[in-house]
């Protein structure tokens, strides 16, 4: 097998009752890419990253990470394994200040390994991952209780809880919806700088301007089905997403 | 006509002892340290003012006070309704005097019985911590039962007989004053845990976020298992100790009382802090002594004692003192 592949997933499979949310998905995803997931509400975005950390049961399919098949593995040892991800229902700790939030993670065995004894003090490690993902704008949010954090800061601490862990993989359920513009446009950097640190990312994603802009290949979704896969600049140009998104009308995603 | 709203502030003393970790005025020391202070008092003198009868009481009570800390972590902090307080008396009750009946002195038997029945028990619990809320606590709830119908059917451990005529513990008191050390000892370093350190944390992640502590790789029963050794450790000193008391096991270290009272005095102390369940038993277990006389009729006032705890003061009697300490009130119109 190719050594560049770090995910690979065959034939996913799950359906609730008689929805069938994800059928028969396959792909692959070599190291250090970028991958936007879109499609549109209730396509199985969030179902396939269910799927693939473990913590919703498969019906069919494998799933292949760093050449280890994990689809039987229960949802902990994955993320131990080093594939994160975020949620896009977030539930901080709302009780406790937010770099608390991250300590939980810098507590996990695989945490503990890839800091390798210089782990330190966690308050102090949290504070300092906290801190390079844009808390540093204002000294006292780290020390704010989570619960009151505008949703902004949140997305960074969901990011944050899988920083912590050192990952190779992180798939993130939708870190951009739901924030302005403005915010958005410095969440893009941050991606950024985490592909050039060698993170693999998957992004599944509502807004698809600014994911065309940073991913490297698109995955369509559509009841389900996987409809399209291919460039960010191509994929508009398949019929079937065009269907999906604008009911078939012409469209133009600038790509600047 | 003015409507007034009643308003809450941190009293500046908690504020600052929460930011500040160099604590500077012996006001503030005072503060955070005079609670619990307060309570080492309360139980060095207590049984210098009581008879020896009472002293017994107090010292059954404070076998309560284990199982009830140990509730109460369980249930507030990490999430798990555990009724195994019989279980954990039981199994280090028979298992302390089992060792002591072929000849394991009782310094030896205490702690091993302690050590060796958590183990068993949370063998026993692991295959139900993936169970949610209600199903942990009925299993929990079961196995005291069956261990109680297993003795009596097949007459291992003296069937229903039990063990006589093993060591007694006989000063009064060392007695006391042992079991309220380990209670002081139990409940500070529980609460230090729950509080401050990092392990206090992941536990209650368990409790309020579940998903995020699995997605950070950590195996949640694990630690359930953990926090379950912990509770079990004090239950079954608590037992092996009680066996000692009396020179004597029997089926009734399996009573039900054991894993209710515990309950009862959460629901009555409070839950949001450890002191809570343990206040609670302090007040429960001396009440049903001294309604000893009027036999079942205590089982109506303890409901209705419950009923007035879960229906008019929900937060229970601690929450209200810590409040109190914490915070001062005023009236302030809307
Ligand atoms: N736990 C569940 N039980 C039943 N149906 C579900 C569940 N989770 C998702 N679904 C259904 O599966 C479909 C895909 O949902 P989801 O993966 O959340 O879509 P997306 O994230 O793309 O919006 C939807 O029709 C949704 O109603
Ligand atoms: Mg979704």
């Amino acid at each position: 097998m190719n050594d560049n592949i770090i995910l690979q997933v065959k034939n996913l499979s799950k359906a609730f009752g008689g929805v069938t949310a994800v059928n028969d998905v396959s792909f692959d995803l070599a190291r250090g890419e970028i991958m936007g997931v879109i499609g549109p509400n209730g396509s199985g975005k969030t179902t396939l990253s269910n799927l693939i950390t473990g913590f919703i049961k498969k019906d069919a399919g494998s799933v292949v990470f760093n050449g280890k098949d994990i689809s039987r593995w229960p949802a902990y040892k994955i993320a131990d394994a080093g594939l994160a991800r975020t949620f896009q229902v977030m539930r901080p700790y709302a009780t406790l200040a937010a770099y608390k939030n991250l300590v939980p993670p810098l507590f996990s065995p695989r945490a503990r390994r890839t800091a390798r004894g210089k782990l330190g003090d966690r308050s102090a490690v949290a504070i300092d991952i906290l801190e390079e993902v844009g808390f540093e704008r204002d000294a006292r949010v780290p020390y704010k209780l989570a619960g009151t954090l505008p949703l902004g800061y949140l997305k960074r601490l969901e990011l944050c809880r899988c920083l912590a862990l050192r990952p190779e993989l992180i798939i993130c359920d939708e870190v951009f919806s739901g924030l302005s513009m403005s915010e958005i446009a410095s969440m893009v950097p941050l991606m950024e700088r985490l592909r050039r640190d060698g993170i693999t990312l998957i992004m599944v994603e509502h807004r698809l301007r600014e994911l065309f802009r940073i991913a490297d290949k698109v995955l369509v979704l559509n009841f389900g089905e996987k409809i399209a896969e291919g460039l960010s600049q191509d994929i508009f140009k398949v019929e079937k997403v065009k269907q999906a998104y604008f009911g078939g009308e012409d469209c133009y995603v600038s790509s600047e | 006509m003015q409507e007034l709203r009643k308003e809450r502030l941190d009293r500046g003393v908690k504020v600052r002892c929460d930011s500040i970790y160099a604590v500077s005025s012996l006001k503030e020391v005072m503060f955070l340290v005079g609670p619990g202070l307060a309570l080492v008092l309360i139980l060095l003198v207590l049984p210098l003012v009581v008879s020896p009868y009472w002293q017994r009481v107090l010292s059954i009570t404070g076998i309560y006070v284990l199982l009830s800390i140990g509730f109460g972590f369980l249930a507030n902090y990490v999430g798990l309704v555990c009724l195994g307080g019989a279980l954990f008396v039981g199994v280090g009750g028979y298992l302390s005097g089992i060792m002591n009946s072929v000849g394991v002195p009782m310094i030896l038997s205490i702690p091993i019985a302690a050590f060796a029945g958590a183990v068993i028990c949370t063998v026993l619990l692991l295959p139900c911590l993936p169970l949610r809320g209600v199903y942990f606590a009925i299993v929990s709830f079961v196995y005291p039962l069956l261990a109680a119908r297993l003795i009596a059917a097949t007459g291992i451990f003296g069937g229903t007989d039990g063990i006589a005529g093993l060591d007694v513990l006989t000063n009064r008191w060392f007695n006391i004053y042992l079991i309220f050390f380990v209670l002081l000892v139990a409940i500070f370093f529980m609460s230090r845990l729950v509080n401050y350190e990092d392990l206090g944390l992941v536990f209650r992640g368990v409790k309020d976020n579940e998903q995020a502590i699995i997605a950070s790789g950590i195996n949640i029963t694990w630690y359930k298992a953990q926090a379950v050794f912990i509770a079990a450790f004090l239950g079954c000193f608590g037992g092996a100790y009680l066996t000692h008391l009396y020179g004597w096991v029997g089926m009734s270290l399996f009573a039900i009382d054991f894993s209710i009272l515990p309950v009862a005095a959460t629901v009555v102390g409070g839950s949001g802090i450890l002191y809570g369940p343990l206040l609670g038993t302090f007040l429960l277990v001396p009440l049903s002594e001294m309604m000893r006389d009027y036999g079942t009729l205590r089982i109506v006032f303890y409901a209705v004692i419950l009923v007035f705890f879960v229906v008019f003061w929900t937060e229970g009697i601690m929450e209200y003192l810590r409040r109190k300490y914490e915070q001062f009130e005023h009236w302030v119109r809307v």
